[in-house]
């Protein structure tokens, strides 16, 4: 192993964490070097995110890659283990890579009361949870980055955010909080109940739950469930998501979308899945039905919306729910489409996120009724949101349609189970999901379409129509050039990413026959 | 018969008698110099520690008085605490206690009188010399609590605490007389070879009787009622005393007289504790959701903790290990640390604001940035968000209740997961006020803290961060402390 191979993760966790250690020292008043020194740590971070790409082994994508494994809380069995393999390299990439963007795009306008230094350290502090989440292979070290996670944004969205932002970030804090009181509950299970007191991922998923009796395990994965579920967020665990996203200041509602989101349906399917394998494929089925489910609630959700930010979370609970049918189906072609639907939606729902903030700060409302005519005032911010929301409906050639097709595709031939729900076979439940999901493909394009129609075609509303509207801002245009490039990239090259998850997708679906 | 005594193993105890009656004599004779005092018992106080130290190191168990008085690693985990809760206690008096306009000297030959009787507790084998202990706690604290002798709010506190205290110190009596009388002696490890036959059903009335003493002292709901008035009534550094010390020295004399005496008798006293423990959590959350005064707040909320630190002492008789011992000391090991840290912020702030009202904290963030991130930290802690060192007090209740593994256990142990929510409610509410309002216009004559005071923060928070993030520092000690046992 080469030194870079022992540190890049530790660095790729870390690195943050002293990044913010220093924007916390320097004094307030110089705003042009806290804003450099958060910028350049997130770019060295991205950088470490760079080296790990060059030097993975794609070849062998399911085994764990730049490990750490040192002690930590020997006492409780703990250690302090982290890798990586094709499942989680992509999620931490694209951690590291909006981070920096958000940086960026915040450079000139922060959102009320300012503040660029408290800002840029809790966006900081944010990234070390994130990335620490995607590395962890230790269940109590996960843990830990999962909660670390909230604080900042807790205070992003409630010091930063809209009129109703108390409100909005008491409830997602408390409903995270409830879900992972729950999950801690249900590590510590594993941990007494399996054939080795131990917390190690690994180990775990080697042992797949042997030894546990069938009714433990079903309770264990409920616990795990609850945790992820209200991450995801699945229906009927969603309400926190729109109201935190509508009052989160517009980098927080980018980083909520495209990387906290995440969190969740990775959990299930790096320690749900692989650990409780027996319990998961009894619940498969419910979690399907509750994926369907969310995805026509949250596409009908979002045909009533007339807040265009609000529109956009409702469609994260739509297209959260194709990401948790391609895990519920337990193949690996449905994971493999999971994983590219989570990087997809990261992108996609991020720039329309970026979108949505930069035309509320220009027209200093969000309200669809007042906006429209963008395409004429700022022609070049109305085509990235129409290319955004193409690319979220699922437009073939873009990111988007890989997240979802491929999920749909997957539930055609789930794994092979006995029981489906209401007593038929886990076949023709899957197949009637599938119909449903296909449904909701159409709604989407519905909403999207008639989002854009409202705020970007036809003229300027009457008291709109003197403003000078700003067309899109240099740091704007540096943000949103890598996450457009990748959306085409993606869309046209799909396989760039499949090669990286397909490996980690197999080897983890071997159990469930798939 | 001469008894055997062990000077070094009473070193603790006796560097800290002399320091009380050298406190007494400076303050009677050298009057004019009032900042003696207070350097005599922080001395008295460290130089107490060392003793604990040695001791610790030398790692031999003595036990004296036919054995009514043992010296081992789990008396002395628990010196180590109470002393070191005391010295953090001292340095958030000077400032209080020299502004105001009290009787310095005697105010610390009480408090370190108190201390004495905690460290005694946590070596006492016995119920008499356990008895003797807890009333050298108590009484001196009665009288701090009184301290403010112009303020009716201050002697209300003072006399409700004594009259409880007294009730409950009666109710104790009686039942560890009942079990005189069944054992036939009153050292514990008589009384638990006598449980470990057939006792009769009379004895598990004694066990009831002297756990509801007990449940008085540690104000565990129902038996709670004094300690919402008694902390807002009495001088800030006596309520943090009194949340954090004596409420450890409470549940260091229920878990050494369960250990050591009931654990045959499980059955008498699990499914007690089970009740006080879900009744503490619950009311204990629920009252505080609605206090409007962070000392308040505060109060009930030590009272919810309580229930925490009850839990795993309610699934002890289904656990073979030492887990659940270990859940109770390293709970109170972290819950000083982010409890005192609270307080010490609050007396900070509360010396500009003059006001311990929540909402004279709105806009803290922007007045007074540092004792604002501060505080946060502490609410933080005290709701169990990682990587602050609540969290892992909060694991260890619950590694407990699933190495018990029983039903019981585990339906408590998802009402202290319920309950661990609703209390960041009340906890973030204080961190809410902070940094999402606006300040007040007005800022009356601002009083810097002292050194004293800053110190005191600066060791809680360091311990609240440092074992939230390696928390291997303080599970390793509640390791060694019950080691051997």
């Amino acid at each position: 192993m080469t030194l870079f191979d022992e540190w890049a993760l530790t660095l790729a966790v870390f690195l943050p964490l002293v990044g913010m250690a220093l924007v916390l020292l320097i004094p307030r008043g110089q705003e042009t070097a806290v804003k450099a020194v958060a910028l350049i740590t997130s770019l060295v971070t991205l950088g470490v995110g760079v080296g790990i790409l060059t030097q993975f082994n794609y070849g062998k994508a399911s085994a764990l890659q730049f490990s750490v494994n040192e002690s930590w809380i020997d006492v409780i069995n703990s250690r302090f283990h982290l890798g990586i393999d094709g499942i989680s390299l992509p999620l931490l990439i694209l951690s590291m890579l909006i981070v920096p963007l958000c940086i960026i795009y915040s450079w000139n306008h922060f959102p009320e009361p300012h503040n660029p230094k408290a800002f840029l350290a809790l966006i900081l502090l944010l990234e070390v949870g994130m990335n620490g989440t995607f590395v962890s292979q230790d269940l109590i070290l996960f843990f830990i980055f999962f909660e670390v996670v909230l604080l900042p944004m807790f205070f992003m969205i409630g010091v930063w955010g809209g009129p109703n932002r108390e409100y909005a970030s008491i409830k997602f804090f408390l409903f995270t909080l409830f879900g992972s009181a729950l999950m801690l509950v249900a590590f510590l299970a594993l941990f007494f109940t399996s054939k080795e007191a131990t917390f190690d991922m690994v180990k775990l998923a080697q042992f797949g739950g042997s030894g546990i009796d069938h009714t433990t395990q079903l309770l264990i994965f409920a616990g795990l469930f609850l945790g992820f579920a209200i991450k995801v967020p699945m229906f009927p665990f969603h309400t926190w998501l729109p109201d935190a996203h509508t009052e989160a200041p517009t980098v927080g509602s980018v980083l909520l979308a495209a990387v906290l989101l995440k969190l969740g349906t990775y959990g299930f399917i790096r320690i749900a899945l692989p650990i409780l394998p027996d319990a998961a494929e009894a619940w498969a089925p419910w979690i399907g039905l509750l994926a369907v489910i969310g995805i026509i609630y949250g596409a009908l959700c979002c045909l009533a919306q007339r807040d265009m930010k609000r529109l956009i979370a409702f469609s994260s609970v739509s297209h959260m729910g194709f990401v948790m049918l391609g895990i519920a189906t337990l193949t690996s072609f449905g994971i493999n489409a999971a994983v590219f639907g989570m990087v997809a939606h990261g992108l996609i729902t991020g720039m329309l996120f970026f979108v949505a903030g930069s035309v509320g700060e220009r027209y200093h409302t969000r309200e669809m009724s007042r906006l429209g005519g963008l395409l004429t005032q700022a022609p070049k911010l109305g085509w990235i949101l129409g290319f955004s929301a193409m690319a979220s409906l699922g437009l073939p050639g873009l990111a988007g349609f890989w997240g979802e097709f491929p999920a749909i595709l997957a539930a055609y031939e789930p794994a092979n189970l006995a029981n489906g729900l209401f007593g038929t076979s886990n076949l023709v439940t899957f197949r009637s999901f599938m119909i449903v999901a296909a449904i909701g493909t159409v709604l989407a394009a519905g909403y999207l379409l008639w989002m854009l129609q409202r705020v970007a075609f036809g003229k300027p509303k009457p008291e709109f129509e003197a403003t000078h509207i700003h067309d899109v801002h240099a740091s704007e245009w540096i943000a949103w050039t890598p996450i457009l490039v990748l959306i085409v990239v993606l869309g046209i090259f799909p396989g760039l990413l499949f090669s990286i998850t397909d490996g980690a997708a197999s080897s983890l679906t071997k159990v469930f026959g798939g | 018969m001469n008894p055997v005594i062990d000077y070094h193993a009473l070193a603790p105890e006796i560097v800290l008698s002399v320091t009380i009656i050298l406190c007494l004599l400076v303050d009677l004779f050298i009057p004019d110099r009032p900042r003696l005092v207070p350097q005599l018992a922080s001395l008295g106080v460290l130089a107490a520690i060392i003793p604990v130290l040695t001791l610790a190191v030398s790692g031999t168990d003595v036990s004296m008085f036919g054995g009514a008085f043992v010296v081992d690693n789990y008396a002395l985990a628990f010196d180590g605490l109470f002393l070191v809760v005391a010295y953090i206690t001292l340095l958030v008096s000077f400032d209080e206690i020299a502004d105001g306009d009290y009787y310095g000297g005697e105010y610390y030959v009480l408090l370190l009188t108190s201390v004495l009787g905690m460290v005694m507790m946590a070596s006492s084998r016995d119920l008499v010399s356990i008895f003797i202990a807890l009333e050298t706690i108590s009484i001196p604290t009665f009288v701090l609590a009184g301290w403010r002798k112009h303020d009716t709010k201050s002697n209300e506190a003072a006399i409700k605490y004594f009259l409880i205290g007294v009730l409950s110190s009666a109710v104790m009596l009686y039942g560890m007389s009942l079990i005189f009388g069944f054992a036939n002696g009153t050292k514990l490890s008589v009384i638990s070879e006598y449980s470990a036959g057939s006792p009769p059903a009379l004895f598990a009335v004694a066990i009831f009787l002297t756990i509801v003493g007990f449940a008085f002292k540690v104000s565990a709901v129902p038996f709670h009622f004094w300690a919402p008035d008694t902390y807002e009534g009495a001088p800030l550094p006596v309520t943090a005393f009194l949340s954090v010390a004596s409420k450890a020295a409470g549940f260091v004399a229920l878990l050494t007289i369960i250990r050591f005496g009931f654990f045959n008798s499980s059955d008498s006293w699990q499914p007690l504790i089970w009740v006080l423990a879900a009744a503490s959590m619950t009311f204990g959350n629920l009252a505080a959701l609605r206090q409007t005064n962070i000392v308040r707040m505060l109060a009930y909320s030590s009272i919810a903790q309580g229930g925490f630190i009850l839990v795993p002492l309610a699934v002890a008789g289904d656990i073979t290990g030492p887990s659940a011992w270990e859940a109770v000391l390293v709970y109170l090991m972290i819950y000083a640390a982010m409890n005192l840290g609270a307080f010490a912020v609050v007396m900070a702030v509360s010396r500009r604001t003059h006001s311990t009202e929540i909402s004279s904290f709105a806009g803290l963030g922007r007045v007074d940035s540092v004792n604002a991130v501060m505080l946060s930290l502490f609410m933080f802690s005290l709701a169990g968000i990682p990587p602050l060192a609540g969290w892992f007090a909060k694991f260890v209740i619950f590694r407990a209740v699933f190495d018990a593994g029983t039903t019981a256990a585990v339906v408590l142990g998802v009402i202290a997961a319920l309950n661990a929510v609703v209390a960041f409610f009340y906890y973030s509410n204080v961190v809410r006020r902070m940094w999402f309002d606006e300040a007040p216009e007005v800022v009356s004559s601002p009083r810097p803290a002292s050194v004293a005071l800053t110190l005191a923060i600066g060791i809680t928070v360091v311990v609240v961060v440092v074992v939230g993030v390696y928390p291997e520092v303080f599970a390793r000690l509640g390791q060694l402390a019950f080691a051997s046992g």
